[in-house]
């Protein structure tokens, strides 16, 4: 645990770079991580599945499985892994600002 | 996970043995190592090549009889409907994970961008062609070719 600043901004982060507050988010946050993790400049597909994503952790606590994203997100296998290339799902809950996904799928 | 020096590139699994429990842990794995963008391959033998072919992967169950981790007397497991049974249950189970069916994973690991081979030898043994496979599978490779197309690849035997 320890504080890093992000987009001008002081957050607590993980020894990972998962934001531990959530409420610490902020789309500048987001913006500034994706470009930290490759992904460079969020477009619309990326905050389709960033906001799916919080969606989910807030009504069940949890971040969703990738199949969910998909079948209840409605975001193909592919578009995902062609959004957010070498980590689907980690990547975009850490620029979504929740935790580490803790399922095998 | 952090990026360090030892950090998994890229794996070949080999999916050996056919019925649910036998395909299931290969076809995880390979779709756990896309999530974290390593580079996968699936080479599948013997009843394991049951997992993509058209006519079998639908129908695939979990063995009740001879599976001593199932703790099912074989006497039990052999009465009819069992095998479909367990197979049902542990199906509505895997689904509440959000571990899909058998083919819809094969697909999700194929637009994922694993790659998916039926091996030779096993191919040539049962008399089946290409046309006998789901679209998703690249390729007939032969050992030779699995262990080239593996080269820098953690090999692993399921």
């Amino acid at each position: 645990m320890g504080q890093k600043e992000i987009a001008g901004k002081t957050v607590s982060v993980n020894e990972e770079g998962y934001l531990t507050i959530h409420e610490e988010w902020n789309k500048e946050i987001a913006a500034a991580i994706a470009v930290e993790e490759g992904i460079g400049e969020l477009k619309e597909g990326h905050w389709k599945v960033i906001e799916f994503l919080q969606k989910e952790f807030k009504e069940n606590g949890t971040v969703p499985s990738l199949r969910r994203v998909t079948k209840a997100g409605g975001v193909p296998t592919k578009d995902l892994y062609a959004f957010f290339p070498g980590g689907p799902l980690k990547k975009s809950s850490k620029i979504a600002g929740l935790l580490k996904p803790a399922s095998c799928v | 996970m952090a990026e360090t020096k030892d950090a998994i590139k890229k794996i070949s699994l080999v999916c050996s043995k056919g019925s649910l429990d036998g395909i299931y842990p290969a076809l995880i794995m390979a779709n756990g190592a896309r999530m974290e963008g390593i580079e996968v391959s699936i080479f599948f033998t013997f009843f394991g090549m049951d997992a993509i072919t058209k006519k079998k992967m639908n129908k695939i169950k979990i063995a009740t009889v001879g599976n001593p981790g199932m703790g099912m007397p074989t006497w039990l497991g052999a009465i009819p409907g069992m095998s479909a049974m367990a197979t049902w249950m542990m199906g509505k189970t895997m689904d509440k994970l959000d571990i899909p069916p058998i083919p819809e994973f094969i697909e999700m690991i194929h637009d994922a961008g694993g790659k998916l081979y039926a091996c030779k030898a096993t191919v040539d043994m049962f008399g089946l062609t290409m046309d006998d496979f789901c679209p998703q599978v690249e390729k007939v490779l032969t050992v030779g070719d699995f262990y080239e197309l593996s080269a820098g690849a953690e090999i692993i035997f399921t």
